[in-house]
């Protein structure tokens, strides 16, 4: 697996620039993964962040749009306008997350 | 029968009398003495429908008697067959509560009770123009009414739409897109028609190297693909699709996947996830949460394909791991999420897809290593001709119980890894 510096800090990325690793992440690094594809954070933006981290070791999987709106309570007509376009994916990037399946 | 005896016995309770439920029963009732174990499956009706089939029938192509039998008939004797609806699984007490107010008491449980499209859950697409400009085919009715309408459509925009992932065979939305061209072609429609297909996935398909070949099949034909569009709720005075990024898809016809999802007992016994799938290990299947619940098919949560073969190749391992676990063993088979897709592709030929948890759809051959017959990943009337033949296979070895000289776990012998250029392709 590649590395590369983000802010500062050496991580593991696969070819699509997702990390690889759950324990490299940190709140300072998502921040800086944030700033990469333009997204300014806010408190509601780190809800659904912190929902994203928390989630992932219990089912082993990045939660869906759908998970983190049942689930994490945000509605998924609010996760496009924090993160437009491709919620999902840009979430799992921030978050230091796989990209989500959802889609098998 | 004496108290030591009926103590003796124990019960396995089957929910479900589809591919996965049907093939368990049939395949556990000959490993498992009668003296030992009873064996119940429950299902709502007593209709058991060859699900592939319904792809055929808004083309005409398939009568509804080749795709609908008796469950019963499929059954061994020695099983039980209970007509019923579910209403919860109690899991603390281990005992299955029907609506009607019948128990059923268990020790091992198996939940096969699939997945349903669920229009409700899509504002707006059970509204006046269901069945009238917005139609399924994943249904017999739906397939059928949808005959009804191509038969009477001359012209505009037709659009192909999956609601959202993960829904019941993967490849039908673009095997549905293939054959309308195909048959808009032969009618001599096809210029009058503006073919969309749109996805909430960013490209054709969930696997990049398929994904990529199925998009350029989709180009070929003339399809326009929106790609990334979750739909939000559907006009349906303006008859358009609205997504959440509030872009919008008119439509003369609309033929939408509707949201899937797994059976609301699940989610009333408090098993399911928030989409009423069951979490299990991906490997045995079995729930995470109950040591003697197992969910097996389209009603697991296993990141494979809600597809028959995933049922049919997952289903082989269950059995052996099934009879370690009531043994008191540890269970040694693990599943791959092996998943095998014929794709048709219209004008009479296929394409055949071969791929598992952690291996993309690869070319070559199948199942025999470069005899074939089958081609991977290749357009050919000999896969279509295996689709075709694969109903028969379905009603008289696979439900059966019966062995299919296919292996469950994926082999790589004369398949060929994706080229990097495919890969930087996709």
């Amino acid at each position: 697996m590649p590395t590369t510096t983000i802010g500062g800090h050496e991580i593991h990325v696969n070819d699509e620039g997702f990390m690889t690793e759950y324990d490299e992440w940190t709140e300072d690094l998502g921040q800086a993964l944030a700033a990469q594809i333009g997204v300014e954070m806010s408190d509601e933006h780190w809800q659904a962040i912190q929902f994203l981290r928390r989630d992932y070791p219990d089912q082993g999987e990045t939660a869906t749009l759908r998970r983190v709106s049942t689930v994490g309570g945000i509605p998924t007509k609010q996760l496009f306008v924090l993160f437009p376009k491709k919620p999902a994916k840009k979430m799992a990037y921030i978050a230091g997350l796989p990209k989500p399946r959802g889609c098998v | 029968m004496d108290e030591t005896a009926k103590r003796a016995v124990r019960n396995l309770v089957i929910l479900g009398g589809g591919t996965a439920g049907t093939m368990i029963a049939n395949k556990l009732r000959h490993r498992l003495a009668r003296t030992e174990w009873h064996i119940t499956v429950v299902d709502r009706d007593d209709e058991h429908h060859y699900q592939p089939g319904y792809l055929f029938v808004p083309f005409g192509g398939c009568s509804p008697e080749q795709v609908v039998r008796s469950r019963h008939s499929f059954l061994p004797d020695g099983v039980d067959f209970v007509i019923g609806s579910v209403d919860m699984v109690n899991a603390e007490g281990n005992v299955v509560l029907l609506e009607d107010g019948r128990q059923l008491p268990y020790d091992q449980l198996v939940i096969a009770t699939g997945t349903t499209p669920r229009p409700d859950q899509t504002p707006g697409m059970l509204g006046l123009e269901w069945r009238r400009s917005i139609f399924d085919f994943y249904t017999l009715e739906g397939a059928e009414a949808l005959a009804d309408a191509l038969s009477r459509f001359d012209g505009g925009r037709l659009v192909v739409h999956i609601t959202e992932m993960p829904i019941k065979c993967p490849v039908a939305p673009l095997e549905f897109t293939f054959l309308a061209d195909a048959w808009l072609r032969g009618r001599g429609l096809r210029d009058r028609v503006e073919l969309v297909y749109v996805t909430p996935l960013d490209g054709a398909f969930t696997k990049p190297v398929a994904s990529a070949h199925l998009g350029g099949m989709l180009d070929e034909r003339k399809v326009l693909v929106e790609t990334d569009f979750m739909v939000e709720r559907i006009d349906d005075e303006q008859k358009m699709l609205v997504s959440y990024d509030e872009r919008e898809i008119p439509f003369d016809l609309l033929v939408t996947i509707p949201l899937n999802m797994g059976a609301d007992f699940v989610a009333r016994s408090g098993l399911g996830d928030e989409l009423n799938y069951v979490p299990v290990d991906k490997h045995t299947q079995l729930s995470r949460k109950f040591d003697n619940i197992f969910a097996i098919g389209d009603a697991s949560d296993i990141p494979a394909s809600k597809a028959g073969s995933v049922a049919h190749f997952s289903v082989e391992i269950f059995v052996d791991n099934f009879l370690q676990h009531i043994a008191g063993r540890a269970m040694t088979g693990a599943f791959d999420g092996h998943a095998n897709c014929f794709v048709e592709s219209g004008d009479d030929k296929a394409l055949l897809i071969d791929f598992n948890y952690d291996t993309e759809p690869l070319t070559g051959k199948y199942p025999l290593p470069v005899v074939g017959p089958l081609e991977l990943l290749k357009e050919t009337r000999v896969n279509h001709l295996g689709k075709l033949a694969f109903r028969w296979i379905y009603w008289n070895v696979l439900l059966p119980g019966r062995p299919v000289p296919l292996p469950a776990l994926m082999s790589m012998a004369g398949k060929h890894p994706a080229t990097q250029r495919e890969k930087q392709e996709a």
